[in-house]
């Protein structure tokens, strides 16, 4: 079975933001692949042994991106490209055109990705490359049985789940509980860095700066307004309780 | 050209979705600016009995999709219509909410009308003619403006339970129009639905929000949330301590890995908040906190602070609710 899957790049969830020059920082911030696509990457590799096959892992992003596609070598996939776009005027819509051309050049039977990313959180990047390679989608998948043809995928949807069967090829995303990605082993690492990693850019995908101009602009980015200090209702539990139950109704009138 | 601010009715078992009146607001308040009128678009099977009551929330036309093929969500059929049916009206601005359906929706309809889409937004307006988006990233810990300048329709899905809903007139009603569903080519088969059975609000939905933490030490101790969540007609959540030890099921976590939620009040039992915590309810208009550790972070983010064992203190909270709402 051939998977590609699709990374990110993002900020640790610790990493604390601070506004530079109107722009959100990126000093002192340390960086690691998307929560969500370690599950997708951890799912290709588990299907990869149950069926053979190989994992190719593609991203979008600067030079420092390498480090998410190496992590993923080093858990076990066979290869990776990395495409920089060579500007920063992108947005979804635009990093799914360059994966999608990327990924077309590729023989594939099933794309994984996270359904999000923790730093934008926008979740429409995997559905654009389907939607641009013509495939179907599942996002928000839990459990995730392939084989040759077919997959069966169960799926968070509104108020449960849904069990939903695709024929592949197919974009699938995974959502937590799909499984526990694996640390990359010291082995690993060390293969990881024999395994082959294409740097390629925009031109190499037939693609031009015009073509992937960002439609969303980002007017200003700003910090949240910190949340006035709270109250400390005092006294012993059964006291305090009783006070904040006063509180609740008389101060913020909300029960 | 362009013309008319569009919304996505969300609807489930025959019940339209509160974002989708939250949804109609928004959009009226956009549309009355830019001098234009909102029209909602309802899809589903056998949902043309709950059009006419968008007029009442602000919708001036409900455009009707009906089929037995879109009684259970799937993306391409749901894509195929709605896209189809954007496509020939050519609105400014198609709004959806930001649900599990709205989300996977809106990135398909975004890319076949070749647009952009800012998700998961908390306000929308209107800036010198141009409509302004405001959406958080980084786990809420820097919040961007954004706009669509030049591609059409300007798309975006908003956070469920943070844009006000308008009293609604009642008696308006909205022109209804059918529109026959071309449904296309359906490549998922929905082999099996599982309903999360519960009397409950649905979290995203929920005025008020019980949650419990590590500090609650096991499942069976939910018992006490659940009790408190009673009196109030509350939902029920948790931080991901309690899920990733098994107490409690993913879909009730709240947090970066779990669900956003902006509740009118949301209560942390034995929650230390973390930031990964904080992300996913900070919005939240007052956070009580209950934990009996005097320095833990919640207590910064919280409106009212209890310091003290929640297992003290939960019991005798449902007690005073239950009297003062006798």
């Amino acid at each position: 079975m051939k998977i590609v899957a699709l990374v990110k790049q993002t900020f640790d969830s610790e990493a604390k933001i601070a506004l530079e020059g109107g722009k959100i920082g990126r000093q002192g911030i340390s960086l690691i692949m998307n929560p969500y696509d370690e599950y997708a990457v951890e799912e290709a590799l588990k299907l990869k042994e149950k069926h053979g096959g190989e994992v190719t892992v593609v991203t979008v992003g600067s030079d420092e991106a390498t480090e998410a596609v190496r992590q993923a070598l080093a858990m076990g996939a066979d290869q990776g490209i990395l495409v920089n776009p060579g500007t920063e005027d992108i947005d979804e819509s635009t990093i799914a055109t360059i994966l999608a051309k990327a990924v077309s050049g590729l023989e594939y039977d099933l794309i994984l990705g996270g359904f999000r990313a923790i730093d934008d959180g926008s979740a429409q990047v995997a559905g654009r490359v389907a939607e641009i390679l013509n495939l179907p989608v599942v996002n928000m998948v839990t459990k995730l049985e392939a084989d040759g043809g077919k997959a069966v995928a169960t799926a968070d949807i509104e108020g449960g789940s849904a069990v939903m069967e695709v024929t592949l090829p197919a974009v699938i995303t995974a959502q937590k509980g799909l499984n526990e990605p694996r640390y990359p082993s010291m082995k690993g690492i060390m293969q990881a860095k024999k395994k082959p990693l294409k740097k390629i850019g925009l031109g190499d995908v037939s693609l031009d700066a015009s073509q992937v101009a960002a439609k969303v602009k980002v007017l200003t980015y700003s910090l949240p307004p910190a949340r006035a200090a709270g109250k400390i209702i005092p006294g012993e539990p059964a006291e305090a309780a009783a006070a904040l139950a006063k509180a609740l109704r008389e101060e913020a009138k909300i029960i | 050209m362009a013309k008319g601010i569009l919304v996505f009715a969300e609807q489930r078992d025959g019940k339209i979705k509160k974002v989708t009146y939250e949804l109609l607001s928004a959009g009226k308040k956009i549309a009355s600016q830019l001098g234009e009128e909102v029209s909602a678009v309802l899809v589903g099977k056998g949902v043309s009995s709950l059009a006419g009551g968008l007029g009442e929330y602000g919708a001036d036309k409900v455009y009707v999709i009906e089929n037995d093929a879109l009684e259970n969500y799937t993306t391409d059929a749901y894509a195929n219509v709605v896209a189809d049916l954007v496509k020939q009206n050519e609105p400014t601005a198609f709004l959806l909410g930001c649900s599990i359906t709205g989300r996977d929706l809106a990135a398909q309809v975004a890319q076949k009308l070749d647009t952009g889409l800012l998700t998961d937004c908390i306000n929308v307006m209107v800036e010198n003619g141009q409509i302004v988006f405001t959406r958080p990233i980084y786990a809420g810990k820097a919040i961007i403006n954004a706009a669509i300048p030049e591609a059409r329709p300007v798309m975006a899905t908003i956070r469920p339970n943070v844009l006000p809903v308008d009293e609604p007139q009642a008696g308006k009603s909205a022109e209804v129009i059918n529109v026959p569903a071309n449904i296309g080519n359906v490549r998922t088969t929905v082999k099996d639905v599982i309903r999360q059975v519960s009397a409950r609000p649905e979290l995203t939905e929920a005025d008020i929000i019980v949650s419990g933490g590590r500090g609650m030490k096991g499942p069976e101790n939910f018992k006490l949330l659940e009790d408190l969540a009673d009196v109030l007609g509350a939902a029920v959540g948790a931080s991901r301590a309690c899920v990733d030890a098994g107490w409690v099921p993913l879909s009730i976590q709240v947090g970066q890995t779990g669900k956003t939620v902006s509740p009118n009040l949301y209560i942390a039992a034995g929650i230390s908040g973390a930031i990964q915590h904080l992300a996913g309810m900070s919005s939240s208009k007052v956070i009580v906190a209950v934990n009996k550790d005097s320095e833990a972070n919640i207590f910064k983010s919280a409106d009212f602070g209890v310091v003290g064992d929640l297992f003290e203190v939960l019991p005798v909270l449902t007690q005073e609710i239950k009297k003062l709402k006798a």
